[in-house]
């Protein structure tokens, strides 16, 4: 294998190769999309030391430090490594799955609108946690997680299989997300106005995704399945970026374009449903992330990388402001990601003169 | 994706519109005949609605109570809940379905309804400021809220809608109603989950009914939908102009810009009005004006015409539906016009062409 090769550049911008004859393996990565990266990455390391930090009380980060080797005193291992620690992975692995997710919907759909949430997807796992929690009366990490999931993944079936017709197109899949959540939206609210204010309450919490009273039990379960689904999206990489170029030029270079977009919905519904069953619908993070990432690393496509970093810091910063003013982190990302939202749709229409 | 990115795959672009369909009503008798028809059967509704209610009373009794108010129980029935809530109907079923007709005409889009144009979501917002924050308990209280809000967010929504090319972009003004609704829905609900008491109401108010509302609020709004009614009816014709293209309006002596002002006045006024009134009721103004669509074709002096009785005959008939499943009222009729409306969406985008305008 021959390390990072200088190759001439496509794009007039420095790129650098990885090849391997055996197996026949190469990657391009493209420098500022590298050094984005790295900035990125400090940044999450940044803002998860203070996260490690803040708290109810200050701990000193000389204290984290040692309570994370593992020699410091009780109290405070035991508020850094058993409550703090397992929420700030929880963000940046939560972050990282949506913002793969987001970027997988979005290049399915040329459309920055598309990710799992406006597809329904949201609106079905809500469901599914409300009949666990308000109907069956349980509020069970693995119950609610269960139904979510389940109400996540037949919502999105359905969204699909609606917008259906000789192959699935972007447009008709959001109004079909529209449709499906409007009726979902109102099994929802009726679920809510028969239950007592307090349950009520506790599953609008629930529903507007928080990192609240995570722990290190239900961080493995989650990390496990995020190892084995990774790669599968990765490995849809490649063909996303033919399928970018339309679907005749895709077909033409023996692409096989239906069961390619099954598999970008699939995992891309995978990775979403994985962070609502551990943490409540968040929302946003998948649309921003990527739109967010493109803008950095200033490529045209919208890599899946880039677009996992930019999540997992976005969460991680959001997960900051939730914590110190005391609500859902949920809350804050689709407050901020809307706002974001709003800004690119305002700058889009601007250059359209 | 390509660096400039298309923000949605399909754009309705006037030159390539397909010929529109006249309808199946053709000729003016027939459908004057079609319109005392529908009028016929709201008058069969509204009777139904005061008749119809969780307690069983005879025709000879609801007609006593009706007529000879003399404080029975009955009397109290019928005067304190049953015609209220039908007089409710009777005006915001209008001024929904109005409103709709209204934007769908001026973005030529027949997916626009004003609760996709962030209505809702800006009169929920100032509701909930005044619940949280400010600290109003009584519906009567928010009413003036909701309409302010209403009417903030869709002027806002028009703004952004307007970046760029200067004219309300319907795809434009979707997306900002989307991106608005999501940011004051996300703070609305981080204020009420700071709040129980603002979550409790929320999430009643938030649900959509025609029912608990006092005649005395009824008639503080009615004046302001009655205007928007005027204003739409006026706008009818200069709006039939404009479906010919901004072009060949003008040369027919339209003036554009008036037109516009005077469509956002009136939406804003009717959806704000309704929504201040009854809460979110959705699908009401998406779905009416797409059937009478189907019967009339694209005139918009007929659509408003058959809007205006059809609407409340949909909106009554869903409450009275919702009242006989669940007589304890815990369903509400926000929840069934969605449950109803949302299929009929499904089914339209399902089409191979959205129908034209």
């Amino acid at each position: 294998m021959k390390l990072a090769e200088r190759v001439p550049s496509r794009n007039g911008r420095p790129q650098y190769l990885l090849r391997s004859l055996n197996p026949p393996v190469s990657l391009r990565f493209d420098r500022r999309t590298i050094v984005v990266g790295v900035i990125v990455v400090a940044l999450i390391v940044l803002v998860g030391a203070y996260t490690l930090t803040a708290g109810a009380s200050h701990t000193p980060l000389s204290d984290v430090v040692s309570a994370l080797l593992g020699q410091g005193d009780r109290r405070t291992e035991m508020v850094v490594v058993k409550w703090r620690l397992p929420r700030l992975l929880f963000a940046i692995f939560c972050g990282a799955a949506l913002g793969m997710s987001g970027a997988l919907f979005q290049s399915l759909t040329r459309n920055p609108l598309g990710s799992p949430d406006i597809i329904g997807f949201a609106a079905g796992s809500y469901t599914g946690a409300l009949l666990v929690m308000l109907v069956a009366g349980s509020t069970g990490y693995y119950l609610v997680a269960a139904g979510s999931l389940i109400g996540g993944i037949v919502t999105a079936a359905l969204v699909y299989l609606l917008a259906y017709r000789r192959g699935v197109e972007g447009f008709r899949l959001i109004i079909m997300g529209i449709g499906v959540s409007a009726v979902l939206g109102s099994v929802n609210s009726y679920l809510m106005l028969r239950a007592k204010l307090q349950d009520a309450m506790s599953a609008a919490a629930w529903g507007s995704g928080s990192l609240n009273g995570l722990s290190f039990d239900q961080f493995w379960p989650m990390l496990t399945i995020l190892v084995l689904l990774v790669p599968m999206a990765l490995a849809l990489g490649p063909g996303m970026r033919q399928l970018e170029m339309g679907d005749d030029a895709a077909k033409a270079l023996g692409l096989r374009t239906e069961r390619l977009r099954l598999g970008v919905v699939v995992i891309g519904v995978a990775l979403t449903a994985l962070v609502t069953a551990a943490a409540g619908p968040i929302s946003f993070i998948a649309l921003a992330a990527p739109q967010i990432a493109r803008r950095l690393t200033g490529v045209s496509g919208i890599g899946m990388i880039p677009a996992a970093l930019t999540g997992a810091l976005l969460l991680t910063c959001a997960d900051v402001v939730a914590n110190s003013i005391q609500l859902p982190v949920g809350i804050i990302t689709v407050s901020i990601g809307g706002t974001y939202l709003l800004w690119l749709l305002v700058r889009e229409y601007r250059r359209r003169k | 994706m390509s660096s400039t990115t298309e923000l949605v795959g399909e754009r309705a672009t006037p030159q390539t519109r397909t010929p529109v369909s006249r309808g199946t009503v053709h000729t003016p008798t027939f459908r004057t005949l079609g319109l005392l028809a529908a009028a016929g059967i709201l008058v069969v509704v509204t009777i139904a609605s005061i008749m119809i209610g969780a307690r069983d009373l005879t025709v000879d009794t609801v007609l006593a109570a009706l007529f000879n108010p003399d404080g029975t129980t009955e009397a109290l029935i019928i005067w304190e809940l049953r015609v209220p809530r039908t007089v409710v109907g009777l005006v915001v079923g209008p001024a929904l379905g109005l409103a709709g007709a209204l934007i769908q005409a001026f973005t030529r889009n027949p997916l626009a309804d004003p609760g996709i144009l962030g209505v809702n979501a800006g009169a929920g917002f100032f509701v909930t400021i005044a619940v949280g924050v400010l600290g109003f308990n009584d519906a009567r209280g928010y009413v003036w809220f909701a309409l302010v809000g209403a009417g903030v967010v869709t002027v806002l929504v028009y703004l952004i809608g307007s970046v760029g090319t200067g004219t309300a972009n319907p795809v434009q003004m979707t997306l900002a109603g989307v991106a608005l609704s999501a940011v004051l829905g996300g703070i609305a609900s981080g204020i009420s989950l700071k709040n129980p008491q603002a979550f409790d109401n929320m999430r009643y108010w938030g649900a959509g009914s025609i029912g608990g509302r006092s005649l005395e609020v009824v008639a503080a709004i009615a004046p302001l939908i009655f205007l928007g009614v005027i204003l739409a009816l006026l706008v009818a014709k200069p709006l039939n102009a404009l479906a010919m293209g901004e072009d060949v309006g003008r040369s027919l002596g339209v003036s554009v810009m008036g037109t516009r002002i005077v469509v956002v006045v009136a939406v804003t006024v009717l959806a704000g009005g309704a929504t201040a009134l009854a809460g979110p009721i959705g699908f009401i103004g998406l779905m009416v004006p797409h059937i009478v669509r189907w019967f009339v074709g694209p005139d918009q002096r007929w659509i408003m015409a058959y809007t205006l009785v059809v609407s409340p005959i949909l909106l009554l008939v869903a409450d009275i539906l919702a009242r006989i499943i669940l007589p304890s009222g815990e369903l509400r009729v926000g929840l069934v016009t969605a449950v109803v409306g949302a299929p009929i969406l499904i089914m339209l985008a399902r089409r191979k062409k959205v129908s034209g305008l």
